[in-house]
């Protein structure tokens, strides 16, 4: 009743359809937004109608982690208690732990000798546990993993919070560029430089390239990542490959994505940008949840009456409780108007996209329960319906 | 009286949506206040500046995007990568043009992007050269630069950086130049700012936030509660309201009395929404009460509706002012 007359309503995105249809469900948006929670849920609701599933979320709340059981920190998914189990699924969770997916893929790819070499190394410490961007490549990682052992019908992940929703698009192409790039070679040089011949151009280039960067970072911080990059070089072996194919998982049939956004500026913008990418990608975009919308129930006592009459009642100075009634309620539907207003204008751009909101809750959600109650909403409530 | 005289560079972070990059740019234009340069800058190549201040995206070039009040000025910087490792190899080795072939080997794009540890050592270097420029050349001097930087769950990591790097290199410019960067971040001229709103997890991340960058030796500042709202309710009315109890008597009598139509279902509805707002209010209260744990100065902005707009940034300019912050 808030959506302005002039925009046809967006169509709903049939989330119980989505749940019971998908095998990986990405959830993606920018910080701030309610990612996690909806992963969650979405999950939750899957499972309960007797999907066997597992979300693998980033970095949740410390009291939704508590909630899902999510206290022991070893990187593998565990059975999440409080499920209803009637209808046959399962829920299983898990929280990335990104260094321990880094050290793993090193264990699993190197023989032991080289594996500690890899371990010890200053730049591998410090890549793999506090440089950003290493929690993008080491989320497709262990999505790729958990899919490949077949053990769930559906996989929930939830993105990293990056600087932007499309890092994780990218990362793993991104780095598989780096690995096979001109870069990897360069830095190996030195490790195999008496055995192929050259282009003179090109050691000309590694030439100067490890000049400068022996007279920025010093000699042995030179060897040191040079010898990161080989080890890792013979290690990944066919990581531009895994990256590959990790990326097609994310085109594959049963793979979708739900785009998660809240009616703020910035947010919708972050939202319209993943939208418009995944268009070009040509990746399966579900729909997006539109979370912390406002609504009122009585928006038949418009904004501008409830003010003149608090107006009204303050003037006298009686009834000043319902006179602070009346003052909540303009609040509340001006938010209420203003929400459905950008929804419909981000309707209105992107009119294909399948949209879905979820009501502003009073409090944070930590408990199956609260999860349960948004999943509800996800699907049942459709944009425009405040 | 200012509770920061000596900083002369504020570091402004939040979590995402409690509208960090506005509270930053509030408080250039307070710092610039009475004929003061003040520099604002961003690292995360969002453009936020260029919006909030409705210009074209801002270059890699100091440009000038408001005058405060009294005549002081703000200008404005998004620092790029790619453009600060250019001109630090052009400063230090004069290797700009060996800066192109670089690139075409792909060595930026590995320093830039592969290597995100490198990308923070630049802004953060970018942003230190700005905040210690000195007479001799070298381009305009600030009195103050303020950094939108990246959110608060990343912001200790942001930070101390240069620390890993400077363990990394055990000598030569790179190693030098992140520990002068460190030892700025760690003096009494840097304070790390956490903007919040009143809401459960900014709140925890702004605490747990506080609890990083003093385990990391980083100055926390000041707290910014900002989109900070008057309760609308009665005070005697919260505890009731709050606990679900609304007179639907009053608001109906009161409706009449202002003669506003009013069937029961939009009495009920109405006590509903009071029934939320008592209870936001005192979700309110006890965040507020978890950060004055914090015996960190905090400051309280007032929800405004047109804070993207100029006035709007001039009104949090003011507010932070009137509270003592500069």
């Amino acid at each position: 009743m808030t959506t302005p007359a002039t925009s046809a309503s967006p169509t709903s995105m049939e989330v119980d359809r989505l749940l019971s249809e998908a095998r990986i469900l990405v959830c993606c948006g920018a910080g701030g937004v309610g990612k996690t929670t909806t992963a969650a849920a979405l999950a939750v609701r899957a499972a309960e109608q007797g999907r066997s599933v597992c979300v693998l979320t980033i970095d949740p709340a410390r009291r939704l982690a508590q909630a899902m059981g999510l206290t022991e920190l070893d990187n593998t998914p565990r059975a999440v208690s409080g499920i209803d189990t009637a209808a046959g699924g399962r829920l299983d969770a898990m929280m990335l732990d990104m260094k321990r997916t880094f050290d793993d893929i090193v264990l699993a790819h190197a023989d032991d000798a080289r594996a500690k070499a890899i371990l010890a190394n200053p730049f591998y410490v410090s890549l793999s546990s506090s440089f950003a961007g290493t929690q993008e490549y080491m989320a497709m990682e262990k999505l790729g993993q958990l899919k490949a052992t077949g053990k769930w019908e559906l996989i929930v992940v939830d993105t990293p919070p990056s600087r932007s929703a499309l890092d994780f698009l990218d990362a793993p192409q991104r780095l598989g560029r780096f690995l096979d790039g001109r870069m990897i070679r360069l830095l190996t040089a030195p490790a195999r430089a008496g055995g192929r011949a050259y282009l003179k151009v090109f050691t000309i280039g590694v030439k100067m390239f490890t000049d400068v960067l022996n007279r920025m970072l010093g000699a042995q911080a030179l060897k040191d990542l040079s010898l990161f990059v080989s080890s890792l070089e013979t290690m990944f072996g066919g990581f531009r490959e895994r990256a590959d194919q990790t990326y097609k998982l994310l085109k594959e049939p049963g793979t979708a994505f739900v785009v998660v956004a809240v009616p703020e500026r910035d947010a919708l913008r972050e939202a319209a940008y993943f939208v418009e990418r995944l268009e070009t990608e040509q990746m399966p975009l579900a729909g997006m949840v539109l979370n912390r919308m406002h609504t009122s129930g009585a928006a038949e006592l418009s904004v501008e009456r409830s003010i003149a009459a608090a107006e009204t009642l303050n003037a006298t100075g009686d009834e000043p409780f319902a006179a602070a009634a009346l003052r909540v309620h303009a609040d509340r539907l001006s938010a209420a108007i203003r929400d459905a207003r950008r929804a419909s204008q981000f309707h209105a751009a992107h009119p294909r996209v399948r949209m879905v909101e979820v009501a502003a809750q009073a409090s944070d959600v930590h408990d199956l329960e609260g999860l349960r109650a948004i999943g509800a909403d996800l699907a049942t409530n459709p944009v425009g319906a405040a | 009286m200012a509770e920061f005289p000596a900083v002369k560079l504020h570091v402004v972070s939040g979590k995402g949506g409690t509208g960090k990059t506005t509270i930053a740019a509030g408080l250039a234009l307070a710092l610039a206040a009475g004929g003061r340069q003040v520099l604002l800058t961003e690292v995360e190549a969002r453009q936020g500046i260029a919006q909030l201040f409705d210009t074209p995206p801002l270059p890699y070039e100091e440009r000038r995007v408001a005058v405060a009040r009294g005549g002081g000025e703000v200008y404005a910087l998004a620092i790029d990568p790619e453009q600060a490792l250019l001109e630090y190899l052009e400063q230090f080795y004069n290797l700009r043009r060996a800066g192109s072939m670089l690139k075409k080997l792909g060595a930026i794009d590995f320093a830039t992007t592969i290597a995100p540890g490198l990308r923070d050592v630049l802004l953060t270097g970018k942003v230190m050269e700005a905040a210690t420029r000195e007479r001799r050349g070298g381009g305009r001097i600030y009195d103050a630069v303020v950094l939108d930087a990246p959110p608060t769950g990343r912001i200790a990591k942001f930070l101390n950086v240069n620390t890993e790097v400077a363990a990394l290199t055990r000598m030569g410019p790179v190693r030098n130049q992140a520990n002068s960067v460190m030892t700025l971040l760690r003096s009494p001229r840097t304070a790390v700012h956490l903007v919040t709103v009143l809401e459960e997890m900014p709140v925890q991340e702004t605490v747990d936030g506080i609890a990083e960058l003093i385990a990391t030796d980083l100055k926390p500042g000041a707290v910014i509660v900002n989109m900070v709202r008057d309760p609308l309710i009665p005070e005697d009315r919260i505890g009731d309201a709050a606990a679900g109890s609304v007179d639907t008597d009053d608001i109906a009598r009161g409706l009449k009395v202002a003669g506003v139509e009013g069937d029961p279902a939009t009495v009920a509805s109405l006590a509903a929404e009071m029934s939320d707002h008592a209870r936001r209010v005192m979700l309110e209260r006890q965040e507020l009460e978890t950060l004055s744990t914090l015996d960190r100065p905090t400051y309280q902005v007032p929800y405004i509706s047109d804070a993207t707009e100029l006035s709007g940034l001039q009104e949090i300019a003011d507010r932070l002012q009137a509270a003592g912050m500069v």
